[in-house]
């Protein structure tokens, strides 16, 4: 019992971690390729090489981490998720493979191929919609059995306004993100246009990621009335969550402490996600797959619990170091190193 | 066609040519970190320029092929649960660790190579920077280890009963420890950097026969040798220990790539050769008692032949040829490092002519093309079980619709990131030519 509920809330925690470092990066592909196209150009462009470069292999394993994570707690998912998710899936790892080879071919080799940066930035957005289908998927009713065989729905899925809502959400939560931290790192260069370029795409993404947020909690009334009802009870988590985005806009707009700003938006996702994740217990894929029955054995669990905890010891002051070098030395982010 | 009906095929076929195009990253990723510590460690010790050099260029190259194989590396990650998720559902239960593990080594290699690379004039004294590949080599070496431990357990499963169709009594460390770990990883690691090795060789020969800075290449090409011929013998070494390991505990498999059909004692050795009909090797050398030798390291010892295991769980005959494949590069590789040492301490002139320049060049590929065949003879030779004696491929896969067109969609993928690896590599070193590179080093300034 209580080892699942580590298992989970682990794989949780690297997930949320994964949409917060994942988001900075794809949010400033996009941003960039925006930029390109409008003709601001190589305003974002250093920022993206001196930060997104050296740390892009690190979020790709918090992505890694998880999958592999849930095969391991929970091993039942990986054959019902395996079974379902063979076309968003693969799909999903092509926008991933167009993403890396752009850190691999472009920043490191050539100079800046237009049409390359372009679709860099668009794989930043449709990665995030591509996989929040999965949370939409686990939301039940598009799943259903033929000869003993998971099958996914995949007209129920593309009509369902869940999906979009959702998929809605995952763009404005990325751009969001992304905006607000690149704002206060524009601002630790000291690069002024950058700045104020970024602060301005934090507050008009604001308002539409709050609206989509809101906006699905509705419609999982209509879709799946027990985790509408489990999130209600969990009003207050929301509640702080809401709170935290007000005070980060207004922050943000007074132009005053980015980096509070941006660790009260990490607070603000951090009470949605896990409201979100708690209210979903204790299903992985309603109502097929619960995090109970899709369990491993105690065994496994147990070792995976103790190679995290060394894991961890190993990674967290090597992470300390990564981010001392490069997102914290004044020297390094002005450029001058 | 059978690829776009059957996903049990398709599926196959898609994780061959994943696997097929992933490892030669992952070969390089390991391989790698290891020549340039040497190299960097030599240009400290002895501060010669010509080798700290080497270290920075190949790290730079290094740079490209790590995020591609980042890259090919999620995808097969995520692919095995989208291909192959009645295999994941099970090994998620016993074998998950290593997996987990894995994930850990990579973070742990990704950060410090981030580190590395962005920091070669960060610190004033030059062995810190130096120190900073030791996690760098160090985790390239574990992912190694626990992937492979993942293989090996699906050569030799342990760790676990099965009864009544359900597992119990899981011991996830005695699943990791198995009979075939010991030879798979030290074959799998030493191969690695037996290849990177010949891989640099291969490259400096090419430039030397270009005519370009001879005294970088030819420092380069003698180090490169070396550590080559070093790690070919100690390969040949574990491969005599796989044969015995094969022989007690997989014999079918070693029945099946030595077209060994009866069970004999003093068995000869089959080498290359074409079948024939009633299964006759055509045009092979037979070698009196060396199968016997290489199964059991006696003349007069007897070797299981493939009869005595029914037809459907004989393994295709087809991996005789990806076997000597692997093993007559093999025999080629350590005969032409051996040659060219010998030739440089002797001064012999052969060695440095133009013809023998090229087969060192050949070198290269061909050692990769080893690799490959080897890890076919090991996957097909496998067939048809994906969890040897537990589980079959056919259980195993996916029973969604629509594989081949993902074969075909991860194709194209494939041949963009290589021909795209090859584009930006050349590119960059055109661009930066030793010359320049020595030139801007020895004016103190940095690149």
């Amino acid at each position: 019992m209580i080892l699942e509920i580590v298992g989970i809330s682990v794989l949780w925690l690297f997930l949320f971690g994964y949409i917060i470092v994942g988001s900075i990066d794809y949010g400033a592909g996009f941003f960039n390729a925006y930029s390109i196209v409008t003709g601001k150009q190589h305003i974002l462009s250093k920022i993206i090489q001196r930060y997104l470069s050296p740390v892009w292999e690190v979020t790709n394993v918090f992505f890694v981490f998880f999958f592999v994570g849930i095969v391991g707690f929970f091993p039942q998912s990986a054959y019902y998720f395996g079974t379902i998710l063979l076309i968003p899936g693969s799909l999903a790892l092509i926008l991933l493979a167009i993403r890396g080879s752009y850190y691999a071919f472009e920043s490191y080799g050539k100079q800046g191929h237009k049409g390359y940066a372009i679709m860099y930035g668009l794989s930043g957005l449709l990665i995030p919609a591509s996989l929040s289908i999965v949370l939409t998927i686990s939301e039940g009713g598009f799943v259903f059995m033929e000869d003993g065989n998971p099958v996914l729905d995949y007209s129920a899925l593309f009509y369902s306004p869940l999906t979009w809502s959702i998929v809605v959400l995952s763009i404005a939560a990325v751009l969001y993100i992304s905006a607000v931290f690149l704002t206060w790192y524009a601002n630790e260069t000291g690069d002024k246009d950058a700045t104020n370029l970024m602060r301005k795409y934090a507050l008009s993404w604001s308002v539409p990621l709050i609206i989509a947020a809101s906006g699905i909690i509705v419609e999982l009334y209509f879709h799946n009335e027990t985790h509408f009802e489990n999130l209600l009870s969990l009003w207050w988590m929301f509640a702080i969550s809401f709170v935290l985005w007000i005070s980060t806009v207004v922050l943000i707009w007074k132009r005053r402490n980015y980096g509070t700003a941006f660790w009260l938006l990490t607070g603000q996702f951090a009470f949605a996600f896990f409201g979100y994740g708690v209210a979903h217990y204790p299903y992985l894929l309603y109502p097929l797959v619960s995090i109970h029955e899709g369990f491993t054995n105690p065994a496994m669990a147990i070792s995976l619990i103790v190679v995290f905890i060394l894991g961890m010891a190993l990674l967290i002051p090597s992470l300390y170091l990564l981010l001392k070098l490069f997102l914290f030395d004044k020297n390094y982010i002005k450029g001058k190193k | 066609m059978t690829l776009f009906e059957d996903p049990a095929y398709a599926s196959r076929m898609l994780t061959l040519l994943t696997l097929s195009f992933h490892i030669i990253y992952a070969t390089i990723g390991v391989g790698v970190p290891l020549m340039i510590m040497i190299a960097q460690w030599i240009g400290i010790k002895n501060n010669d320029n010509h080798y700290l050099l080497m270290a920075r260029r190949w790290a730079k190259g290094f740079v490209v092929t790590v995020a591609v194989g980042v890259v090919t590396g999620t995808i097969i990650g995520l692919q095995l649960s989208l291909l192959w998720p009645s295999f994941m559902e099970l090994a998620g239960n016993i074998i998950a660790m290593p997996l987990f593990m894995e994930v850990f080594a990579f973070f742990f290699e990704a950060i410090f190579l981030g580190i590395y690379l962005y920091t070669w004039d960060r610190f004033d004294n030059p062995k810190k920077h130096l120190l900073l590949l030791i996690p760098v080599a160090v985790g390239g070496g574990m992912s190694a280890y626990f992937i492979t431990v993942v293989n090996s357990f699906m050569n030799s499963p342990a760790g676990f009963d099965i009864i009544d169709g359900e597992l119990v009594n899981a011991n996830p460390l005695l699943a990791m420890f198995t009979v075939s770990m010991p030879t798979k990883v030290a074959h799998v690691v030493s191969t690695a950097y037996m290849t990177i090795a010949f891989m640099f060789a291969a490259i400096a020969a090419f430039r030397l026969l270009q005519k370009k800075n001879q005294e970088y290449h030819k420092k380069s090409l003698h180090m490169a040798m070396k550590i080559g011929l070093i790690f070919a013998v100690a390969t040949a070494l574990i491969g005599d220990l796989s044969g015995k390991y094969l022989a007690a505990y997989q014999p079918e498999k070693l029945a099946a790539a030595e077209w060994h059909f009866e069970t004999t004692t003093e068995a000869p050795l089959v080498m290359w050769g074409v079948l024939g009909e009633d299964n006759e090797a055509k045009y092979a050398l037979h070698v009196p008692y060396a199968l016997s030798i290489l199964a059991h390291g006696l003349p007069n010892s007897e070797v299981i032949g493939l009869e005595e295991f029914p037809a459907d769980e004989q393994p295709p005959l087809v991996i005789h040829y990806f076997f000597d494949t692997m093993v007559t590069i093999g025999m080629f590789m350590i005969a032409l490092s051996l040659l060219y040492w010998f030739g440089m301490r002797r001064k012999w002139a052969f060695v440095e002519k133009t013809w023998y320049r090229w087969l060192i060049v050949a070198g290269g590929p061909l050692s990769f093309l080893a690799i490959e065949a080897g890890w076919w003879m090991a996957e097909v030779g496998r067939q048809p079980w994906i969890l040897r004696g537990l589980m079959t491929i056919e259980d195993a896969a996916t029973t969604s619709d629509y594989v081949g067109w993902m074969f075909v969609l991860f194709a194209v993928l494939y041949f963009i990131l290589g021909v795209g690896t090859v584009v930006v590599l050349s590119y960059m070193f055109r661009k930066n030519p030793v010359e320049k590179d020595l030139e801007h080093m020895q004016g103190g300034e940095s690149s």
